[in-house]
């Protein structure tokens, strides 16, 4: 789940470069940003929960 | 996209800009007493030697490699030619600030990146509180400082692809305190809570820190350093003219001012009582919260901005230990990296100029979140696989200041309650 969670905050930015690159500026340049930071979010929230799974001590 | 270049400093906004640069240590020195006072008393002397140390280090360590790495806009620069456009990555300078122009933009340049480092490694002292031992955090500092730090700071300060894209952090919120705060969360997880921070069902205890009169002093010398920091960041890198020091300083000090009473409030409404070191958080908050914008919004958005930063404060705080299990005495994470995003975010969406720079805002969040957490998480894991980054359990008992440096803060001090032991 932790590796994951780092693929999807890396993969995240790496659409963001993309859209920057690749597509005119406008409406679906913000989109893909805004989906981008929309998988950022998914991938931070599974590397929060992640450390909260039962192999890891909470004393 | 367009190569940037250097702005040009008349002799009075040089020296004016040398004399920011000056205040800037108290920043620095403010959150060492926060972070002293946020721990337990076991571990005061600890956490203000860790604090010189982790400093020292970040000076060597940037002055060796991170300066030349961090360049200055106009100079040379590795690029990447991607979708037609040159994306500026890292710069090509110099290793051991050879080739400096004396009494240029690029020596005060390189002044205000030596304090800045410092202030960065200071940081996640906040969150490795009580725990962390001294030469861990020295060798995660070199790793911060080496390559970290002066990474974003090219992208966003030193002529990179995010500045040419139109991102604004004149203070310094994402280039300083986020990448703080990101890697305070990073320790926060490789270390794991404080013994006796949660119970066997996952709850939380407090664990209050020893000295809130230091903290509340350190409050007082990080609006000092702070008035420093964002003046002398929005002359060198966003290129405005001196008689914007004032509405700087007048942002920074109502925000701090509106973030710390939003917090007053807030603890008073909810506790009954107001909480000196939420406080204290709040108003750190405040000062971060405004660095990105702090030359180019109106005070009465730097009031907004500070109210949310406290509100940011006091909730991400709870939210974060409570549900995510995040055990981060000095709240480095909330007030630095939530403040500091925040902070970013506002800058776009409130700037006084239209259309507001929100999209290289959201661009530049993206960035910290996708590429510098990953990335300073990864460098600080590999670090912990090589050499245990936490204390031994019998360190942690005993205090870290008898432990690692043989003698406490306070020897005329007694207590007969261990809150180590209480469960």
């Amino acid at each position: 789940m932790r590796l994951t969670g780092f693929l999807l905050l890396a993969g995240g930015w790496i659409i963001v470069l993309a859209a920057m690159a690749l597509l005119p500026a406008g409406a679906s340049q913000v989109s893909f940003v805004l989906v981008a930071l929309g998988v950022e979010a998914l991938g931070l929230t599974l590397v929060f929960r992640s450390h909260l799974t039962p192999g890891r001590e909470r004393r | 996209m367009t190569p940037l270049r250097a702005p040009a400093l008349s002799e009075a906004t040089a020296a004016l800009c040398f004399v920011l640069i000056l205040l800037i240590p108290c920043a620095t020195a403010g959150l060492a007493l926060i972070n002293a006072g946020l721990g337990r008393f076991r571990n005061a002397a600890h956490s203000m030697l860790s604090a010189l140390c982790v400093m020292a280090v970040a000076a060597l360590v940037y002055f060796a490699v991170g300066a030349a790495w961090q360049g200055y806009a106009g100079q040379p620069a590795f690029a990447v030619h991607l979708g037609g456009q040159d994306w500026n990555w890292i710069g090509a300078g110099h290793f051991f600030l050879r080739g400096m122009e004396l009494g240029g933009w690029s020596s005060l340049a390189a002044l205000f990146g030596l304090m800045s480092v410092a202030l960065v490694a200071v940081i996640p002292l906040g969150s490795g509180a009580d725990r962390w031992r001294l030469g861990a955090g020295c060798s995660s500092t070199v790793l911060l400082a080496g390559a970290t730090y002066p990474l974003f700071a090219h992208w966003a300060w030193g002529g990179g692809w995010l500045a040419q894209l139109g991102f604004v952090d004149s203070g310094g919120a994402g280039v300083i305190q986020v990448v703080g705060g990101l890697t305070a969360l990073s320790i926060t997880w490789i270390l794991g809570p404080r013994r006796g921070k949660f119970n066997s069902e996952g709850m939380p205890s407090a664990l209050p820190g020893h000295n809130a009169v230091l903290v509340l002093l350190g409050c007082f010398l990080a609006w000092l350093g702070w008035l420093g920091l964002h003046g002398a960041g929005a002359l060198l890198f966003t290129g405005v003219e001196a008689g914007r020091a004032v509405l700087i300083a007048v942002n920074t000090t109502l925000a701090a001012g509106s973030a710390a009473l939003c917090v007053a409030a807030i603890t008073r409404a909810r506790f009954g009582k107001t909480d000196a070191s939420l406080c204290a958080n709040g108003w750190v908050a405040g000062l971060v919260a405004v660095g990105a914008g702090c030359a180019v919004v109106r005070p009465a958005a730097a009031v907004i901005i500070g109210l949310i930063a406290g509100l940011l404060a006091v909730y991400s705080v709870e939210w974060l230990e409570l549900h995510f299990g995040v055990d981060d005495p000095g709240g480095s994470v909330s007030v630095h990296a939530v403040a500091g995003l925040w902070g970013l975010l506002a800058t776009g969406l409130l700037a006084a100029v239209i259309p507001g720079p929100w999209l290289a805002q959201l661009v530049g969040i993206a960035t910290l979140l996708g590429c510098i957490l990953p990335l300073t998480y990864g460098l600080n894991w590999l670090l912990n696989k090589l050499s245990l980054q936490r204390v031994a359990l019998e360190g942690e008992r005993q205090g870290l200041d008898l432990y690692e440096l043989g003698a406490g803060a306070y020897p005329d001090f007694m207590t007969h309650n261990e809150d180590f032991w209480q469960r």
